[in-house]
């Protein structure tokens, strides 16, 4: 088994990497008003590192228990789930009731009631009758498209003040990070990524498919089940952080593997770990002191990410 | 010993299983043969608790297939089923590792390593150990997911069409592998489409023919021409070759 401490050296490279940017994202340029902008940059820096372990986590689970590697949660609709959800509550309780509920009791709530219809929706998709790769595909695209119509129709049912809250919960920007929500963001990630990395040795034993893991005595379809739970609530973690990001976990996770050096998931977790945050906090930096522009990262990441993904899907690297 | 008590089985409206109720012996190697859609690899990964019982009771060296922990099934019975396809990118030596998995559960021991290497050997694979899965024909990686049933190193082997991707000489080793495994006093139960390599190599056969039991025993048992006319609805004979029957159907 692959242990943490012989992480390969791309891994540690990346971690290293990290550090760097990580530091000169803190440290560079703080000017005299040190005192306000480094607990900003704090902030927003441990947002970056949640959303991105949160992401690449969610991705990695997701595409082990779907058996395959161009299929995220967002592009199977689990955020577009999330964002029906906010838009549901914002109907029920009106943009004001909306904006004044406690953060952590309504974090809370959208967690349960986000792992309860992910497991009813897609556990039953990628349960014991998921070997059909490509109707599993196909419906999950249509139920993303559905949830996301769905939200839609909700939305413009609305008030305009009400329609403003729905837009702004539904557009991606890593400014509008919430600093209250961030500590339980932070704890959630940790716990569902340690989880993570708790069951990495029987989801490499799952990866083998279902009649071989069940032949080696692993329960395959409990495992589906918990892996499914994760997905949803580190989704619900990140859009919730910054809006929906359909390619990010895709590109992350596909760049990843490679890097890992091995096909084992403890390795690969924390490699697409650490590389989604290098890209994320790297991007950012470029964007917010090179080019000095606020909100262009996550629109740049996703297209850069559906380009680099196209190129390895055709140099046959994601297999 | 297997023992299958009153099983049936359907998918959909179709009727794959009637009424099986049948014991297989241990320390034998047992063939499940008959013609396509008789219900043999139903048979087999309901025993192997691969597809989940509908009615009736399976038990292997005394364990109920539904009810026994999995673990406790996995160190009994080891499983080659009849579509195998990885997800991860694996060398030939890790997926033969993943055999030990039921012993060791995560933290593999010398002993463990030991069984592998020996797999491997059992195989023919030792030149090949190193080499990803995707960079194999079609019977080396058989031959690599067989080895890792063996590095499982049960009591118990359930093999479904093991032969099915190998050229003449490697399917002869195996059946020689096989037939070592149980001197040794392991139980085989395999389903061939070859009838001849169960009229040569099993000591029990189990003939199904659409969804029943048509007729079950040792080989001369089964292997008499009106059995096995019937069985397949073609013509043949049977002839014996060193002692034991050879069934000539290409004419």
């Amino acid at each position: 088994m692959t242990s943490v401490g012989r992480l390969p050296w791309p891994g540690l490279w990346l971690m290293l990497a990290l550090l760097m940017v990580g530091a000169v994202y803190l440290l560079a340029g703080l000017g005299p008003r040190a005192d306000v902008v480094l607990p900003l940059r704090a902030t927003r820096l441990a947002g970056m590192v949640v959303l991105g372990v949160a992401i690449a986590v969610a991705t990695v689970l997701f595409q082990t228990v779907s058996r395959n590697r161009i299929l995220t949660p967002q592009i199977m609709g689990v955020d577009a789930l999330y964002i029906l959800l906010q838009t549901g509550l914002v109907l029920v309780l009106g943009p004001v009731g909306f904006a004044t509920l406690p953060v952590a009791g309504k974090f809370t709530l959208e967690l349960v009631v986000m792992v309860l219809a992910a497991l009813a929706l897609f556990g039953t998709l990628l349960g014991r009758g998921s070997q059909d790769v490509a109707r599993m595909i196909l419906t999950g695209v249509i139920l993303g498209i559905l949830l996301r119509s769905l939200a839609n129709l909700i939305a413009r049912l609305m008030d305009p003040n009400a329609f403003a809250v729905v837009q702004a919960e539904s557009v991606v920007s890593l400014t509008r990070l919430d600093a209250g929500l961030l500590p339980f963001a932070a704890a959630v990630t940790g716990l569902a990524a340690g989880l993570a990395v708790w069951l990495a040795p029987r989801l490499d034993v799952a990866a083998l498919g279902r009649e071989t893991a069940v032949a080696l005595g692993l329960r395959h379809d409990g495992l589906v089940m918990l892996a499914l739970a994760l997905v949803a609530v580190l989704v619900a973690v990140a859009t919730a952080l910054v809006g929906p990001l359909t390619f990010l976990g895709l590109i992350v996770v596909a760049l990843a593997r490679p890097l890992a050096g091995s096909a084992r998931h403890l390795p690969l977790l924390i490699t697409a770990s650490v590389l989604a945050v290098l890209m994320l906090v790297a991007g950012q930096l470029v964007f917010e002191r090179v080019l000095r522009l606020q909100s262009a990262l996550p629109a740049v990441l996703e297209g850069a990410g559906g380009v680099a993904f196209l190129w390895l899907l055709l140099k046959g690297r994601i297999r | 010993m297997i023992a299958v008590s009153d099983v049936h089985h359907h998918i959909g409206q179709a009727q794959i299983l009637r009424d099986i109720t049948l014991t297989l012996p241990a320390g034998k190697i047992t063939a499940l043969i008959g013609p396509n859609g008789a219900g043999k690899s139903t048979l087999l990964s309901l025993v192997a608790r691969l597809t989940p019982l509908q009615q009736g009771q399976i038990t292997v060296a005394g364990l109920d297939v539904q009810r026994a922990p999995s673990r406790e099934l996995a160190r009994t019975m080891a499983i080659l089923p009849q579509n195998v396809a990885v997800f991860s990118r694996l060398r030939v030596r890790e997926l033969v590792a993943f055999g030990r998995w039921p012993h060791h559960q995560g933290r593999p021991g010398p002993q463990d390593a030991a069984k592998v290497a020996a797999a491997l050997h059992d195989m023919g694979l030792d030149d090949l150990s190193h080499r990803f899965l995707d960079q194999l024909s079609g019977g080396q990686r058989q031959r690599a997911h067989l080895a890792m049933a063996l590095a499982q190193d049960t009591p118990w082997l359930l093999l479904d069409e093991p032969l099915a991707a190998l050229d003449m000489a490697h399917a002869r080793a195996l059946m020689q592998t096989l037939a070592r495994l149980r001197d040794s006093g392991k139980s085989i139960v395999m389903v061939l489409h070859e009838v001849n390599y169960a009229a040569a190599w099993a000591d029990h056969v189990v003939a199904l023919k659409a969804g029943r039991v048509l007729a079950h025993g040792t080989p001369e048992t089964v292997f008499a021409p009106d059995v096995l006319g019937a069985l397949y609805d073609t013509r043949l004979r049977v002839i014996r070759q060193d002692g034991r029957p050879l069934v000539l159907h290409h004419l």
